[in-house]
């Protein structure tokens, strides 16, 4: 038994900076323009521990997004439920982000504009200094000032990912956010993914296409069917980081999980 | 990142690089010389053949001809190398059919009357018109900008106003977008017996119609430019701690501004028709009801004299409008060239 006066009450101890996303029998559907109903996801359960990191594998179209759409808080499930930290999300809030594929930069904002918009909307007048550390962070020093239209692929998605840092978020969802990127560029993005992830702490769903990216930056994979989705296999990754891809260990996970996402057509 | 901290573009080497350029441009204008030429002709001929029935201002117009011509043969021989004059290069080849052009219609009219009067009066009979009448002239374009200025204002924030509200709330569209549809496409001048009929003045009258004119085209075009907005912009903002004020101001707004500008240049070019017809109707002053007054007399060069003054603005208008939509929207690559 530890007595509470012998345990450093530190942020760590008391309050992970991570939530614990809680997904309890969450159903959903979206009514189509015929008139009737899709079912993009069924009776999904599963928790993110805090801090964790968790990727999401499935054919496309099948609901992941939706599941991010939902922990975001900008909708609500059609059934089941959605909380975090025990508590159920009935709205948007800037401790829970979203990356999406395309950086969805505002092209009338510079990127500092866009970087502060949080600050902005939430009404904090000293936002400069904040900004450019978080630019910083990401390797967009000396951009501030230029508009979204002036940005590479790579660069744009920097700015996006530094427009959810700078909130300091406690879970962030990232929507397949590298998917558009070059080769080279998604190899770097995804180290620097891994190293903001590792240094700040927060939770992370990862939806992708690509199971090596699941398997560099999760340390769990669930696989999804197609729609609706549910939950066909989960794995764990259980590799020291940094990874490599030619680790045994990893080869024969990529080739499991293949299998699994090659067969889960027919499940 | 090294190589991403190297973005900044080196503007001393720029500078140097432009004041190089300016030392090895030819310092002869050749076009401006050619130019030079043929004002300077023009104003001989026009000054040395003798009108068929005198023009009190061939002499001030021959004298004009040449000094733009002494002015484009200073220019082509010793500006060659100033920015200020390489600045009017592109011009040049104009420069040379305005003064061509000028000469042909002075020989057509004033001095062989080809082209016969009244219907074809020679460019010193409307240079006439500028310098005897221009205190009425003057006076008729400042009763127009009082019709033009505060109508166009009025209908470009009301248009603006209502365009948001039937592109942010489904409640306003549904009441306000049929209305748009159906008495939006009613030329404003249609509106002209009512509307003088209901206000009290003429003037106030034209107003209205002038600001109708310009609402519509705005209103349909923000609240269209309102509607479209990518939808992932407001969830982001939300998300990002947005309230429905934020989300409406800093993004609806400027998200749908390039189409707002759209609709600004149609109701300008709406609000110009009104004004002149509705002059021409009805109010007792301005711009249109010069260009009436003058056709009633068969003053043609007084009609030509107004017309030019009316391109001339309506066209400075419309560069000031797209100006300010440059400066406001300088994050986009222009669409519209004007």
């Amino acid at each position: 038994m530890v007595s509470a006066a012998t345990v450093p009450l530190t942020r760590e101890a008391s309050s992970p900076v991570g939530i614990r996303a809680q997904i309890r029998g969450v159903s959903h559907h979206y009514p189509t323009p015929g008139g009737g109903l899709l079912h993009v996801l069924d009776d999904v359960t599963f928790t993110v521990e805090p801090g964790e990191c968790v990727a999401l594998l499935g054919p496309s179209g099948c609901g992941k997004s939706t599941l991010l759409r939902l922990l975001a808080g900008l909708e609500q499930p059609g059934r089941g439920k959605i909380g975090a930290d025990g508590v159920r999300i009935v709205g948007p809030d800037p401790s829970r982000l979203l990356v999406f594929q395309d950086p969805t930069l505002y092209p009338w904002r510079t990127v500092r504009q866009n970087v502060g918009l949080g600050l902005e909307a939430r009404g904090i007048a000293d936002r400069a200094r904040r900004v450019d550390e978080v630019l910083h962070l990401v390797g967009l020093d000396g951009f501030a000032d230029a508009y979204p239209n002036q940005l590479s692929g790579g660069m744009a998605q920097r700015a996006a990912l530094a427009r959810v840092l700078v909130n300091d978020p406690r879970l962030l969802l990232l929507d397949e956010p590298l998917g558009k990127l070059d080769a080279l560029t998604r190899m770097t993005m995804q180290a620097e993914l891994l190293r903001l992830w590792q240094n700040a702490g927060f939770t992370t769903l990862l939806v992708t296409h690509d199971v090596e990216e699941a398997l560099l930056l999760a340390q769990r994979v669930l696989v999804f069917t197609p729609r609706p989705a549910r939950i066909a296999a989960s794995f764990e990754v259980g590799l020291d980081y940094p990874r490599h891809r030619d680790d045994r260990h990893f080869v024969e996970l990529r080739r499991r999980i293949l299998e699994v996402v090659g067969h889960s057509d027919i499940l | 990142m090294n190589d991403i901290a190297h973005y900044a573009p080196d503007l001393p080497a720029i500078a140097a690089a432009d004041r190089q350029a300016a030392r090895e441009a030819p310092p002869f204008w050749t076009t401006g010389a050619v130019a030079a030429t043929v004002w300077l002709a023009g104003s001989a001929i026009n000054y040395h053949w003798p009108d068929l029935s005198p023009w009190a201002r061939t002499p001030l117009l021959a004298m004009a001809q040449g000094a733009l011509g002494v002015l484009l043969l200073g220019a082509a021989i010793f500006g060659g190398r100033t920015r200020q004059v390489r600045y009017f290069h592109p011009a040049g080849r104009w420069l040379v059919a305005l003064g061509a052009l000028l000469t042909v219609w002075v020989v057509l009219t004033a001095k062989t009357a080809l082209l016969p009067l009244p219907f074809f009066p020679p460019p010193q009979s409307i240079l006439e018109v500028y310098t005897d009448d221009y205190a009425r002239l003057l006076e008729s374009l400042w009763y127009s900008a009082w019709l033009l200025v505060p109508g166009f204002v009025a209908g470009a924030l009301a248009g603006f106003g209502a365009g948001v509200a039937i592109g942010w709330s489904r409640t306003v569209h549904y009441w306000g977008h049929p209305i748009l549809r159906i008495v939006g496409p009613l030329p404003a001048t249609a509106w002209l017996p009512v509307a003088f009929f209901f206000f009290p003045s003429a003037n106030s009258a034209s107003i209205f119609l002038i600001a109708l004119s310009t609402g519509f085209p705005v209103a349909v075009l923000t609240a269209s430019g309102i509607s479209g907005v990518n939808s992932a912009y407001y969830d982001i903002a939300r998300t990002l701690g947005a309230n429905e004020r934020f989300l409406i101001a800093r993004i609806a707004i400027p998200a749908a501004l390039p189409s707002v500008f759209v609709g600004l240049f149609m109701g300008l070019g709406a609000s110009f028709a009104v004004l002149i017809v509705a002059e021409m109707m009805g109010v007792k002053a301005g711009l249109g009801f010069y260009l009436q007054w003058a056709q009633g007399w068969a003053a043609y060069a007084n009609l030509y004299g107004v017309l030019i003054l009316m391109a001339l603005l309506f066209s400075g208008l419309i560069s000031l409008l797209f100006l300010v939509r440059d400066r406001v929207l300088a994050w986009q690559k222009e669409l519209v060239r004007w």
